[in-house]
């Protein structure tokens, strides 16, 4: 089965217009691989066919369908794992350092498709000695895709995704078993909120202090990639960390971050801050907190 | 770098020798603990273990025991790939050291992964 050029076309134009994601040519064995379930689930005997229904139809349920099956990414635990040691042995010292005992810390696993991406911040977290005595963190979690969602609030996780990267004493401390599958312990759990976004339209949160958004720009255009990035650095705390993908940068897109080496990674923080010292940074970073004009 | 895969059945050991190899591995292969502790007795040492648990003469946990228990044998890691998915059974092979753990079925990827996780290859 193969999908035609108008088929192709015009998933194409959907996708991007809904989500700013773009689907360049080559890329029609992926319409293909994602909507084939959808076509069996709906009784359609081809593609062409379940497409032109969802054109036609007055509803769009088909249509957010197509959107949100297009926009599912692969992920699994602690991916790229670099990131995570950075989080981990630089990222949350310097903020337990840098914020007031009961500032929380907030973190947004911006595209977090199927929870794996906020697990493994939120076990990082749990196991952080420096985060031992009781400091409020709060993970948001975020998906255009309900569907991937659903599945991420369950923390429910086959054989096969424990087995993708996650160190087995993790399993061990922060997984129990639930028939064939493992569940991630309510300890962990409750540090995840999930909520539907699109981020390729303007969002309202409240400022974060570190942001993962990886291996997401790279499916937009670049207009949407500047947006997108110019709308991060608003939510983001002056002392704040963007995570990129790895073959991802703000360069040429945003000159408001500056990338920052830490160990074989890369971050990017906001720009503007040069020779303030640590105080004043705390000082902008509580008054900010506490909703104050800066 | 050398692994060792540990496994009763030769079909197994065949589709996990040709994983290491792709990961650029050198292999050896043994069809049960025993005979990967004479194979490391004779040397050369492997950098890493790829340990079934159920098998005859000695199973995957007195394997990693045994190994454990050898002082010259502390860089080997040890990795089990197993049928056995209970955590209890998780918890004894840690306990007991073995490092990293992947339950059958499994994807190449999750054992590349699980490598890199050991520092291991790659």
């Amino acid at each position: 089965m193969t999908v035609d050029p108008g088929t192709f076309s015009y998933v194409s134009g959907l996708v991007h217009a809904e989500a700013a994601i773009v689907l360049g040519t080559g890329k029609e064995y992926l319409v293909e691989s994602r909507l084939l379930p959808l076509m069996r689930e709906g009784g359609f005997g081809d593609i062409a066919t379940f497409v032109m229904a969802a054109r036609t139809r007055q509803d769009d349920g088909l249509r957010h369908k197509i959107v949100e099956a297009l926009t599912t990414n692969e992920t699994s635990f602690f991916r790229d794992r670099e990131p995570f040691k950075a989080f981990a042995d630089v990222v949350i010292p310097e903020l337990t350092r840098l914020l007031p005992e009961w500032s929380p810390i907030r973190i947004w696993s911006a595209a977090c498709s199927t929870g794996q991406e906020p697990f493994s911040l939120a076990m990082l977290v749990t196991d952080h000695p420096q985060l031992a005595s009781g400091r409020p963190v709060e993970i948001l979690a975020t998906d255009i895709n309900e569907k991937v969602l659903q599945k991420a609030r369950g923390a429910r996780f086959s054989q096969l995704e424990v087995n993708r990267g996650l160190p087995a004493p993790m399993l061990v401390r922060h997984f129990e078993r639930v028939d064939t599958d493992w569940r991630v312990v309510s300890q962990v759990r409750d540090l995840v909120s999930f909520r539907p976004l699109n981020l390729a339209q303007p969002f309202d949160l409240p400022c974060m202090d570190v942001v993962f958004l990886r291996n997401v720009l790279i499916y937009f255009d670049a207009e949407t990639k500047v947006s997108i990035l110019r709308r991060m650095r608003r939510v983001m705390q002056p002392h704040g960390y963007l995570f990129l993908g790895g073959s991802e940068t703000t360069l040429g897109l945003d000159d408001g971050f500056e990338r920052v080496q830490i160990g074989s990674t890369s971050a990017y923080r906001p720009l503007g801050l040069g020779g303030q010292s640590t105080d004043a940074l705390t000082s902008r970073s509580v008054l900010s907190r506490l909703g104050a004009n800066q | 770098m050398l692994a060792i895969v540990i496994d009763d059945s030769k079909a197994m050991r065949l589709i996990l020798t040709r994983i290491m190899q792709g990961l650029s591995f050198d292999v050896l292969e043994a069809a049960d603990g025993r005979e990967a502790i004479e194979r490391m007795e004779q040397g050369p040492l492997p950098d890493v273990a790829l340990v079934d648990w159920n098998m005859p003469v000695m199973d995957g946990l007195e394997f990693v025991h045994a190994v454990r228990r050898h002082e010259g044998w502390r860089s080997v890691a040890l990795m089990m790939v197993t049928t056995e998915g209970e955590k209890a059974q998780l918890v004894r092979a840690l306990a007991a050291g073995a490092n990293e753990y992947v339950v059958k079925p499994f994807t190449p990827d999750a054992i590349a992964e699980k490598l890199m996780l050991l520092g291991v290859g790659d």
